[in-house]
This record gives structure tokens, sequence and C-alpha cells, in this order.
């Protein structure tokens, strides 16, 4: 087998290996109590908080749930995950199998992004069918749902890397940096009308780019050039991977 | 099949395993043996990819665990000591998954996955969650998901410890089994009963270091001052002094009326025990010349800290 063969096939060995990460943790963790409270319930109640008692219109509403849900959602899988089989004592064979680190984080990002989109659908598809809310530009729309996803769900493997034992430490850390990001999006309050420290934090927080997205979608006008949404997100992405990687390797390698 | 070269592991301050060298054959049963923190399972991990060794190096079937990792793991099976089985996947699924992982084909995974279910008797509970199983039966799924990849090399760490004596045969026959069909073991075992009757060669390892690699049978003939000769007494037993005094004796045990005595020479000492009770009117029992046991050895080894 030349190089070249040798190096496609370790490849498409190490992607069935993601695949297969990924639909383990569909059906270990996708029902889990803490996915369920921090991604489906803490969307719902948020909206609660944000729309009840407030005359806001549709088109205005819709986006922004939409975005927060696939926020949560897709960030909630990960930072369980790994924390959750070194408790249960599963980490290690999974590591010692054939399937590189880099594997096991993609089917991670892989399967927290399925469950983002297939959530953030719910709001969507709901807003569609009961308000007067139409989509403008689907590719924005898509392109914000996706690469939202694919940040977010790389935001939450990210923040599994610290080697704890005990999921409840890592649920209590991604509370603590998903919610303050969620605060400088520009969900509750345009990043327009938002003040100027709130503005300057605002390109910090992948959400900002993505909820811009989600809005430029639904029609509304956008705060950031649109070129720049999908950067940022593709580079959000590229950056969380790459860190949680990094992070579980240099775990690995202590024995944590 | 495996070779370690000058493998170690530092924790902080700790060197858990200190420039350790062995290899191991191609179809053997090899046995690690050792106190609880020798570095038995520090030396597994570092072999399956776990963690990183802090020097040395190792390789398995020819790749290197460190730069062709992938490729050193893709034929291992593993029975991590402190593993669990998916507890809220099904027997069936967790065999399944893993075979997955391993990169097994989907009819060859079934087929295997069926076959490894008849053979731990886990048929009938194919469709039950791994919580519901008892602690033998998760040990039985363990294994079934270490060789659903049909591996050429098989890591197995405590594999009986504190089993039901059922599921602990079961296991080891299904080892030496493989084994004759070519399957390549690494044990690790507290169990010196297991090692005896499974290994093929052994190492003790004691503070991290290789205190002896052998057969059991060389090992054993290294411990030959733990060969012995048990006496027992009808009546009036000598005193202990009066069997110290025999030449070639080591070392007298005494528990009631039975005596060991420990001696290189044990068919001799058994001779001159006969000879005194002749002369002095001493009427023996019960009489044998004992060979050490792998426990013996291996207590002799850990004890002298690797130095026979």
């Amino acid at each position: 087998m030349s190089t070249a063969e040798s190096g496609s096939a370790l490849l498409s060995q190490q992607a069935r290996g993601a695949v297969t990460v990924a639909k383990k943790n569909a059906l270990i963790y996708y029902f889990k109590p803490p996915v369920l409270i921090f991604g489906v319930l803490f969307p719902v109640f948020f909206f609660l908080a944000f729309s009840l008692g407030r005359s806001m219109p549709a088109d205005r509403i819709v986006p922004a749930m939409v975005a927060m849900a696939l926020w949560f959602t897709a960030s909630a899988v990960g930072p369980l995950v790994t924390p959750w089989e070194r408790t249960s004592r599963t980490y290690e064979r999974l590591i010692s199998t054939p399937i590189a680190i880099q594997a096991i984080v993609a089917g991670d990002v892989l399967s927290g992004f399925a469950f983002g989109i297939s959530f953030s659908l719910v709001p969507l598809l709901l807003g569609l069918a009961f308000t007067d809310t139409a989509v403008a530009s689907a590719t924005s729309l898509v392109c914000g749902i996706v690469l939202g996803a694919l940040a977010f769900s790389s935001l939450g493997v990210l923040l599994a890397a610290p080697p704890v034992h005990g999921p409840s430490y890592i649920m209590m850390l991604s509370n603590l940096v998903r919610l303050p990001l969620l605060f400088v999006s520009g969900i509750f309050v345009p990043i327009a009308e938002m003040p100027a420290w709130a503005r300057w934090l605002a390109p910090i927080s992948p959400l900002s780019y993505c909820a811009d997205c989600i809005r430029r979608g639904f029609g509304e006008t956008g705060y950031f050039p649109f070129w720049l949404n999908p950067l940022m997100l593709v580079l959000f992405s590229a950056l969380f991977s790459w860190a949680a990687c990094r992070f579980h390797i240099r775990s690995r390698a202590h024995g944590l | 099949m495996i070779r370690v070269r000058g493998l170690t592991r530092h924790y902080g301050e700790l060197v858990a395993v200190d420039h350790i060298d062995f290899e191991v054959h191609r179809g053997e049963i090899f046995g690690f043996l050792g106190p609880n923190g020798a570095g038995k399972t520090t030396t597994i991990r570092m072999l399956t990819g776990v963690i990183d060794p802090t020097e040395g190096s190792a390789s398995i079937d020819g790749h290197d665990i460190r730069t062709k990792a992938i490729a050193a793991r893709r034929h291992l099976g593993i029975l991590p000591e402190d593993a669990n089985v998916y507890v809220d996947l099904t027997v069936w699924q967790n065999v399944m998954l893993m075979g997955e992982l391993l990169g097994a084909g989907r009819r060859e995974r079934r087929l295997r996955g069926e076959e490894l279910l008849e053979t731990f008797g886990l048929q009938d509970r194919r469709a039950q969650k791994g919580r519901a199983l008892s602690k033998g039966l998760r040990q039985r799924l363990m294994v079934c998901m270490a060789l659903i990849g049909d591996p050429d090399l098989l890591f197995l760490d405590e594999p009986t410890s504190g089993l039901d004596v059922a599921s602990a045969r079961l296991i080891r026959q299904i080892v030496a089994e493989r084994n004759r069909r070519g399957l390549t073991v690494f044990l690790t075992t507290h169990n010196m009963g297991e090692a005896e009757e499974l290994c093929d060669r052994v190492a003790i390892i004691d503070h991290g270091k290789i205190a002896a690699i052998d057969t059991t049978e060389g090992l054993m003939r290294v411990a030959r001052s733990r060969q012995s000769v048990d006496v027992e007494f009808a009546g009036e037993s000598p005193p202990a002094a009066e069997l110290e005094a025999i030449p070639d004796v080591t070392a007298v045990k005494r528990d009631a009326s039975r005596y060991v005595l420990y001696s290189e020479q044990p068919g001799q000492v058994a001779q001159q025990i006969a000879t005194l009770a002749t002369e002095r009117g001493y009427d023996i029992a019960a009489i044998s010349t004992r060979k050490p046991s792998l426990e013996d050895v291996y207590l002799f080894l850990t004890e002298s800290n690797g130095s026979p």
C-alpha cells in the first residue's frame, strides 16, 4: 500500500471512528438530565424571561429564540461526555482503541452539532408555523445554524477538557462561560443598542456572529459585515477544536 | 510481539516504573506480577497508549507506542483493571460499539458478537442494560468487548479479581483456549494459582523495577531456599532448636505439631528428620517435601526487594 493510500485509509478509519463516537454519545448522553436541563430547559426559561410581559415583534423573538436554543443545546453535550466517561470508568478503554484523540474530539463535536441543530429546528419551525415571520435569506439562516452549531459544539468539547472527575464541575464551568457570552451577544438587546462596553465585548462571543447571521436570515439588518459572520464562526470552531485536542492530549499524556 | 526498553514513568517525585526492559513473544501468555503499587497497571497503561512514558521506548508488533500509536493499538484487546461497561447501553450495544471502535466490519462484528455472547453465557442477557449486570457478568462482557476486534494481543489487568468461581474459571478457560489459537496475552494478576496455571513466562515487578523474568519453573528454581520439608509428629514433638540444628536447614516454622523446615536440600533433610525421630523416639505422623509455589517465589523476590 502506498503512503497516500495508507494515509487515506487511516483518515477514513478515523472518520468512521468519529462517527461511532458521535453515535455512542447520542445513545448515551442526549437524554441525560444535565443535557436536558442545561441544553433544553435553560433556553425555554430564558425565552420566557425574555419575552413575557414585553410586547416584542415576532420577527425579533424568533431569530433570538433559534440562536439561543442553538447556543445552549449544541454546547450542552460536549461538557458532559468526557467527565461522565471518566467518572463511569469508560474513558480509559475509549482512548486505548485505535481511534486518535482528534477523532474522539471530532465525534464529541459532531454529537453536539447534531443535537444543537435538531433542537434549534423546534423554535424555528414553531416560529415559521405560528407567527408571521418568514425566511428572507435561506443561505444566511442555514449558514448561521450550521456554523453556529459547529462553533458552540466545539466550545462545549473544549469546556470538557479540564481533567476533573465528575461532570458537575464542568457543567458549572460551562455555565460560567456560556451565560456571560450570551448576555453580550445581542440576543436580548441588539448589539447596536447595547452600552459601549458591551459592544466592545460582543465580538468575543461566537453567539454574536451566529445570531447576526440568523437575524439576517429573517430579513433583519445585521450588525457585522455579512462575510465576517461565517468567517468568525469557522475560526471559533477551528480554535476551540484545536484547543480541545491539545488539552485532551496533554491530559492523557500526564495520566490525568 | 512486545519489546520494552528502559520504560520509565514518573508521577512528580514518584518513580512508578523505573527503566524496565522485557519482551513478550508472539503466542505466549506473559504474566506480570507484583504487589499493589509496584507499577503493573502503569506499565499496561503506557503500553496501551493511555499515558505516555517519561523515558524509554516500547513497541507492539514493531510499531512504536508513541510515534506509531494508532498502528500499535490496532490489534489490541484490552481489559483495564478499573474499567466499566457502558451502563446505559445493552450488552449487545456494548459489544457492537467496541467492535465498531476497533474497526471490525458490520457483518464481522455481528458474527463475532453472537459467538462471544454464546461463549460467555450472555445470550439471554443481550437486551439487558450494563447497569443491571452483576460484577461477574460485567467482567464477562468486558472480556467480550476486548475480544470483539479479534486481537493478536490481549492485555488483561486483574481479569478475575473479585469474581465468582464460575466466572473466573470461564475467563481462564477462554483465555487459555484463545492462546492455543495463537493469541498473545499480557496478564497481570494477584492470583498466583492463575499465573501458575496460565503463564508461559512471568515477570515480577517490585518498586517499579523488574525483579525477575523467567518461566514459572525457572523462577521456582531461583527460590530454591524456599523448598521445604513438612513434618507432623504424633504425640511428643522435638523442640524447634533440635530441628534447626539439622545441617542445611535455613529456617523452621512451627504450627502446633507441624513443622516446616526450609532447605535447599529437602530430600537430605527429610532423611535426617527420620533418623532423628528414630534415635530420639519421636513418632512421625506425616512427612513430605515441597517445592516452592509461584507464591513462595513471588514473596521471596518481593520481600527481598528484587535481590534473590
